[in-house]
């Protein structure tokens, strides 16, 4: 005989799963008991929320569903924020919870709370399993769910007497039969000809990579169709990553073959982006939901411009921005038979052009010495990092520093760009270094975000995690108050963070090398001792509040 | 800080016209829509259908779930109100339950039907009346009380609209109507 609880954990090793974040509670004790035998890594996190995030960070690096665990009630309550916030980004997330006796259900006992029900509009599915003979299927359902097609976080909860039934045998079916769940991968060979034509008889086409591009792993096939077409790329937030912008110099006209990338667009991204997307006559939007953060007036530029929409998801398409023509499919399985159909080179003139635009530009913030200027200390630190390094930054003016100044080569940039939840950098990049530790990861957090999430340095701690952490501290919420001075006349209110602690000495208490920069070049000196150091550091930066975003 | 938006990059004269074709003005243009969508017979599956509407803002007129010759799958008949583009997002956006097999858009000529019960106020003296407009519209007198007759209709909405309209004058006390079922003709 066998126990729910052996089955769940006998389930995530079937399905290959290495590490899983959680945080144990009297209703999924049977599940933990059983990991007690399993060569399943745990790690303790100190808050819900951050398992999620971690769970998020991994799987975004290892392109695997990364595993999260919670009790009943609040600690599955706690995992919303970070349930949402992987479902805004198309994270794969598995959440298991547990769950009151099934008996009790529905008679607000203590630590009952409905998760699936509260889950219900942030997540890609949820199950509340009611026996233990359901819960092979059940996995192997959500693993497949959250992995495919459009990714996203599934929610299983088991009930804590579900955990405990005894059922004669285990087996893991062999693949998920799903009657009303068959994504279209393949894109309709009709609708990739009308968009070769379009390409054709286009003059100023661009591409908009969106996060569709970095989650299908199309980085080369999008790579290569820019260069094969000559089409100038531009991306969204989460896009960033899709395509290479270690390129600083384009004085020449780039050869045939090599992609001209000309950064984020946006309200926060760069003009010369939001140009090309504005004189555009024909935009190629991959992957890119078409948020109004990226393009503000969707109606408007669809006017003007001839779209092409290739995303995995139809309801995406069409959602936020009229559509010419709408491809149902897989990033790369579509872009590899648009490239097939294209013909290679063009667009001469209207690559000088926004190359022109883009040399035209001059990057804003230079290096300081009464304070760590972020914008140049974010390029410096660039140059520093390794080629394939990871970035995580968090939301508010740490987010957009990091996102326009962030040189990628073939690393990967990690932010909550959809719900834009606080506190998220720290423990996705926990995660990313968890899945990739021989890879550089490095997190940005602004002072007010450190502090939702600094008390997952124990787990940095616990982990031997050589996790690098850089402190933005302008003792402000510097994106709030940004708004309050365009928005509010500057009647600065709630965006003064009094009573932070010492930073420095608040990292050490972990046992955590930490430093503070007061200048640019401190910053960039510690920057190379922080990256070089076997350990996990932290770098505060005094920075000046008056620093705008971009 | 000066807004960056993709917008304000396009010179103004391009923009001009494009207020009176902006897709916004065309939503407010509502039309009834029939959806029959199958479900999978499974708990939590009328929860999600139901929240993916509150949602997103689109209106439900009416819902009616029932089984079918299969009994693994449930039929859920929705009506609502909305334009192309809301029809069109209520359809994908179905489609992406896990659950949901299958949506499809009923157009006018589907075959519609709806059951209603009526419990109205009347007396000896008016009774007579309710019972031919009952004979009239083929209504059936379910039940009789001392200061009230229910009638029991089954029929095309619009029908049950009709005789609620006729007998609303003697006072209605409660009305209790199943929503609206439909199939494909053909």
């Amino acid at each position: 005989m066998i126990n729910g609880a052996e089955i769940m954990v006998k389930c995530l090793e079937a399905e290959g799963v290495e590490i899983a974040f959680g945080y144990p509670g009297a209703a999924i004790c049977p599940f933990y008991d059983a990991l007690y035998s399993s060569s399943i890594r745990h790690v303790l996190v100190r808050s819900e929320q951050n398992a999620v995030h971690m769970a998020s960070g991994y799987a975004r690096v290892s392109g695997r569903p990364g595993v999260c665990i919670a009790t009943s009630g609040p600690g599955a309550t706690n995992l919303i924020t970070g349930i949402a916030t992987a479902f805004m980004d198309s994270v794969p997330v598995i959440a298991i919870t547990g769950q009151v006796n099934l008996e009790q259900l529905g008679r607000d006992v203590f630590q009952e709370a409905d998760i699936t029900g509260a889950c219900e509009s942030f997540t890609k599915h949820s199950y509340l399993v009611t026996s233990a003979g359901e819960l092979p299927r059940v996995f192997r359902e959500a693993f497949h769910i959250a992995s495919t097609g459009r990714p996203g976080p599934v929610l299983i909860d088991v009930p804590q007497d579900v955990q405990e039934q005894l059922i004669p045998r285990f087996q893991y079916p062999e693949k998920a039969d799903i009657i009303g769940y068959k994504p279209n991968l393949s894109g309709h060979p009709m609708q990739i000809k009308r968009a070769a034509k379009a390409i054709e008889e286009a003059e100023r086409p661009v591409i908009c990579c969106g996060g569709g591009v970095v989650l299908a792993g199309a980085r080369e096939e999008m790579n290569a169709f820019a260069g094969k077409t000559g089409i100038p790329v531009v991306s969204t937030m989460m896009g960033l990553g899709a395509m290479s912008n270690a390129k600083s110099s384009w004085n020449l006209l780039p050869e045939q073959e090599e992609p001209v990338y000309l950064g984020m667009i946006g309200k926060f991204g760069r003009s010369y982006a939001n140009r090309a997307i504005g004189e555009a006559d024909l935009i190629l939007l991959c992957g890119a939901r078409v948020g109004d953060r990226a393009i503000a007036l969707p109606n408007q530029i669809a006017e003007q411009a001839k779209i092409i929409h290739i995303d995995v998801d139809p309801a995406e398409i069409g959602k936020n921005m009229r559509v010419d023509i709408p491809i149902v499919g897989d990033i790369r399985q579509v872009l590899t038979a648009l490239t097939e159909q294209v013909k290679p080179g063009g667009f001469q003139e209207w690559r000088r052009q926004v190359l022109e635009y883009k040399n035209q530009f001059v990057p804003r913030g230079e290096d300081r010495e009464d304070a760590v200027e972020p914008r140049s200390f974010l390029r410096t630190l660039s140059r520093l990092m390794d080629e394939d390094a990871i970035l995580a930054a968090d939301p508010g003016q740490c987010q957009i520093w990091a996102a326009i100044n962030f040189t990628q080569r073939s690393g990967r940039f990690l932010t909550s760009g959809g719900l834009g939840t606080m506190g998220y950098a720290l423990p996705a990049a926990l995660g990313a270094k968890l899945a990739k530790p021989r890879r550089q990861v490095v997190a940005v957090c602004g002072d007010g975000a450190f502090q939702m999430s600094f008390n997952e340095l124990a787990a940095v701690c616990a982990c031997h995690a050589q996790l690098k952490i850089i402190v933005m501290d302008n003792r402000r919420l510097g994106m709030v108050r940004e708004y309050q001075n365009i928005r509010h006349g500057g009647r600065h209110i709630a965006t003064h963070m009094d009573g932070n602690p010492d930073f420095v000495a608040l990292c050490r208490a972990y046992g955590i090398p930490a430093a503070l920069a007061e200048n640019n070049a401190q910053a960039e000196e510690l920057a190379r001792e922080m990256l070089a150091s076997p350990t996990p550091y932290v770098l505060v930066c005094r920075v000046d509040p008056e620093t705008p975003s971009v | 800080m000066r807004s960056r938006s993709a917008v304000s990059q396009i010179p103004k004269e391009r923009i001009g016209f494009a207020d009176d074709l902006c897709p916004q003005k065309l939503w407010l243009q509502f039309m009834k829509y029939t959806l029959s969508v199958l479900v999978e017979n499974q708990p939590g599956v009328l929860s999600k259908v139901v929240s993916l509407f509150s949602r997103r803002g689109y209106n439900i007129d009416s819902l009616a779930v029932g089984a079918t010759e299969n009994p693994g799958v449930s039929r859920m008949t929705i009506t609502g109100q909305g334009d192309d583009y809301i029809l069109e997002q209520v359809e994908k956006q179905l489609n992406k339950i896990i659950p949901v097999i299958k949506v499809r858009s009923l157009g006018t000529d589907a075959v519609q039907a709806e059951l209603m019960l009526v419990k109205i106020g009347c007396d000896t003296q008016n009774f007579g009346e309710i019972n031919q407009i009952a004979a009239l519209m083929k209504a059936e007198v379910a039940s009789v009380s001392k200061s009230s007759v229910t009638l029991k209709f089954a029929g095309d909405p619009e029908k049950c609209d009709t005789l609620f309209d006729l007998v609303r004058p003697f006072g209605v006390k409660e009305v209790a109507r199943t929503g609206v079922i439909a199939l494909e003709q053909g």
